[in-house]
């Protein structure tokens, strides 16, 4: 496909402010085709795609993380600067870079965009949306912004394709920028000494030193490699010049903001004509949806018909999977003949995977609702409406999406902590969110209730449990932000974007990656864990001791249906997932809960809503059966433990229960922590503090019961 | 390279003493920044944002629970905590 491998590894990265349009014009520019990973080492995405020009020559394109300055300390600006540096160790030093301006924000666009001509890369500038900027009563002359920036720049409409050939002409064109502005000077000659002393280092590749001396003159940076490598002598000019800084009474934190800005006030001043009086329309649409009375409305109404939606929309979809992997489970089943492999392929890698992927269609309308609102500006104004609740337990704004849409999975509500940008709180968000009660809790809650719960209250202790979920997920959050993640919630400061119409080919695409990520990382997950799960559950294999026994009984008088019935549950007593619920009775009995919940509850860590179907076997009414049956229900109040007396009462259903609100039964969820945090670490503490709070949770609810005389 | 112009006294670190804060405006007041007085890193931020000394700016309106604010500066809309905007020293246009 590539002309030639030197062409091929000659990168371009596209970089821009947040909100500037730069991922639609990523997604112009390469066309469909992306690799979507992560950064080594950090949690930001890493979309890289291929871009062809009119000959037919492809280049390759990275597309930076979205960043006002290049500057700062933030996770997405560190990453966007080291990769134009070349200091990343998975993504070369690009050979161009192409700057995203949006003509509508043109001040604060070109900030950057002027520290990215002294970064030194030969860079060319897409000045996008000029139709916004237009509608909004500004004409942005890109020759004059050109002769001014010495780079080349082209007007283009990203939404729509326009001009864009002659944005990829320019690319070729691409030039090395410089400094425009000069400080007084004092604070040239500190510049200059210190970016004496970088040189010197002869740490930084071919890019503009003078830049990074500019940075380390003005802005306190974290420790890094590189300062390390210049050692005290960097250290010590640094000390110097910005004590030069200080005896002319100059505010270095300011410095460079000042003269920054003045610089691109004085060429918007040159480069653009105003006509209109702004942005009429978002100033009307924000005084309705950030209106005292009428914005928790809407607010509450849009989420509400989303979440409705996730569930009514999804359904049909959902049952439709569920037979289309039971046909396949069929005709598995029949083809392959009776034996083991057939068994696995059933009853571990169909059952385990279509158990997930089940989710699939929840999944895809969640993120094509919220893809909407974030592309047409709506989701920064529910995120402006709440924050205030969010801040009391130390959430970030933007943590209330996630944590809405965990109430039908974890998983896209983990998945949708993407759109925050401090790292911190990103994590306590996705350590939470799988406190709230998902839709595979329902299951197992539902055969609870109708078991043991007196008619009259079951409403009741149904909504008690998703009010303990939230209690909780804040709760938590708060501690957590205390103590594990300690610190504030960073800085709220979120642009507003101007509303617009969706773009929909973003949206679509934007579906179909997080559809397809969740499908092949939790999928691949999910399908090793069930074959390990199928095989406790079948071995050691005691069929033939189980046969025999069962034969007995059979002469003995007992029907062939309960024989049938006692046997399966007898082979999973004798299995290892038999022996560790019966290894793990002397945990879980002060909750109540005997060694046939103990197989359950490891079971269930496949999937929550399994506990339901495994309590099926376990309780010998057969392999299929669902939250309804009247059998399972009946024999779950029969249970008997050894000695005679109940299994099971209302007590150790709440027990239960309670215990599975707080409880992380669920790898999907783990394995989903585990991507998106790049490390096992906070997986594994996620398990271990709700697991914990769960064995607290339902040790307090049980003892209690039983102090108080319940049960 | 050409010398810009600034605003008096803008990389001076005396201030005149006539200012109140953004978080003191009401919906609908225009100001101009002074200064932003925070620690080094949200304060980075904010001029870099836009909040440099000299620049004029629009007090939108407030979140319906109090908090945050919604303001205008360099013809874009941003939302801020009010315990962020005290850092930002502003004097009446």
């Amino acid at each position: 496909m590539e002309s030639s491998s030197a062409q091929a590894s000659r990168l371009l990265a596209v970089a821009g402010n947040p909100n500037s349009g730069k991922t639609s014009l990523f997604n112009r520019l390469t066309g469909l085709r992306h690799r979507v990973g992560n950064y080594a080492g950090v949690t930001v995405e890493r979309v890289e795609g291929t871009m062809t020009f009119a000959d037919g020559e492809t280049r390759r394109v990275v597309d930076l993380p979205g960043c006002y300055s290049l500057s700062s300390n933030a996770p997405d600006e560190r990453i966007a600067r080291d990769a134009l540096l070349g200091l990343l160790p998975d993504t070369a030093q690009p050979d161009a870079v192409l700057v995203v301006v949006d003509a509508s924000n043109l001040e604060r666009n070109l900030y950057f965009a002027t520290q990215m001509l002294e970064v030194g890369v030969p860079m060319c500038i897409a000045l996008n949306m000029i139709d916004v900027a237009e509608r909004h009563g500004h004409k942005v002359d890109a020759a004059a912004l050109e002769k001014e920036l010495g780079v080349p720049v082209v007007p283009v409409v990203a939404r729509t394709g326009q001009n864009f050939d002659k944005l990829r002409e320019s690319i070729r064109e691409a030039r090395r920028g410089q400094r425009l502005w000069r400080m007084p000077a004092e604070a040239e000659e500190a510049l200059n000494d210190l970016h004496v002393a970088v040189q010197a280092c002869g740490y930084l590749p071919t890019v503009s030193e003078e830049a990074e001396a500019l940075r380390r003159l003005c802005h306190a940076r974290d420790e890094d490699p590189f300062l390390a490598r210049g050692g005290d002598e960097l250290r010590a000019a640094v000390t110097q010049a910005r004590a030069r800084l200080e005896a002319a009474s100059i505010d270095r934190e300011a410095l460079e903001s000042e003269f920054r800005y003045a610089l691109c006030e004085g060429i918007v001043e040159r480069v653009r004509s105003d006509t209109g009086e702004g942005d009429t329309r978002s100033a009307a649409i924000d005084r309705v949806v950030t209106h005292r009375v009428l914005g928790p409305i809407i607010y509450i109404l849009i989420m509400g018909l989303i979440f409705e939606s996730v569930y009514t929309w999804a359904g049909p979809i959902m049952d439709g999977i569920e037979s289309a992997t039971g046909w396949l489970g069929e005709q598995v089943a029949r083809l392959l003949g009776p034996g083991m492999f057939t068994d696995l392929m059933v009853n571990g890698v169909l059952a385990g995977v279509g158990g997930i992927i089940i989710f699939l269609p929840q999944i895809c309308l969640l993120f094509l609702f919220l893809s909407i609102l974030e592309d047409c500006g709506y989701l920064a104004r529910a995120a402006f409406l709440v924050d205030r609740v969010m801040r009391g337990v130390g959430l970030h704004g933007r943590a209330f999406i996630p944590l809405m849409s965990s109430f039908a999975c974890a998983i896209p509500g983990i998945m949708a902590t993407r759109s925050m940008e401090d790292r911190k709180d990103r994590l306590v968000t996705m350590l939470v969110a799988p406190l709230i009660s998902c839709s595979a809790r329902l299951p197992v809650y539902a055969l609870m209730i109708a078991a043991f719960i007196p008619k009259g209250y079951q409403g009741f202790t149904l909504l008690s449990m998703y009010v303990l979920s939230v209690v909780a997920a804040l709760g938590a959050a708060w501690v957590l932000r205390k103590t594990v993640v300690k610190g504030k919630p960073a800085t709220f400061m979120m642009e507003l974007p101007s509303y617009k119409m969706p773009a929909w080919g973003h949206v679509l695409r934007t579906v179909a990656q997080r559809g397809g990520v969740f499908v092949k990382q939790a999928g691949t997950v999910i399908l090793a864990i069930s074959i390990i799960l199928w095989f406790l559950a079948t071995f050691p294999r005691s069929d033939e001791a189980v046969e025999a026994e069962a034969k007995t009984r059979i002469e003995q008088g007992a029907s062939e249906t309960d024989t049938a019935n006692w046997a399966g549950g007898e082979k999973i007593r004798r299995s290892y997932a038999g022996r560790l619920g019966r290894a793990m009775e002397p945990v879980i009995e002060p909750l109540g809960f005997d060694w046939r919940i103990g197989v359950g509850l490891v079971t269930s860590f496949a999937a929550r809503e399994v506990l339901v179907s495994t309590m099926g076997i376990v309780f010998s009414v057969g392999d299929d059966v669902d939250e309804g049956s009247v059998a399972l229900r009946d024999r779950l109040r029969d249970a008997k433990r050894p000695n005679g007396t109940k299994a099971y009462n209302g007590l150790v259903a709440i027990s239960l229960m309670v215990f599975f609100v707080l409880a992380c039964q669920c790898m999907s969820t783990l394995a989903v922590i585990k991507r998106e945090t790049n490390t096992y670490r906070w997986p594994i503490f996620c398990f271990v503090y709700m697991t914990a709070l769960a064995w607290v949770g339902s040790f307090i609810v049980y003892q209690g019961g039983l102090a108080l005389g319940f049960g | 390279m050409t010398e810009i112009p600034l605003p008096d006294g803008a990389l001076l670190r005396e201030r005149p003493a006539d200012h109140t804060t953004l978080a003191d405006l009401r919906p609908g007041d225009s100001a101009v920044v002074c200064c932003v007085r925070q620690g080094e890193n949200k304060r980075r931020r904010l001029l870099e944002m836009g909040f440099v000394s000299g620049t004029t700016l629009r007090f939108v309106g407030v979140a319906p629970l109090g908090d945050p604010l919604h303001v205008e500066v360099r013809g874009y809309q941003l939302s801020l905590r009010r315990a962020d905007a005290r850092g930002i020293l502003v004097r009446a246009s």
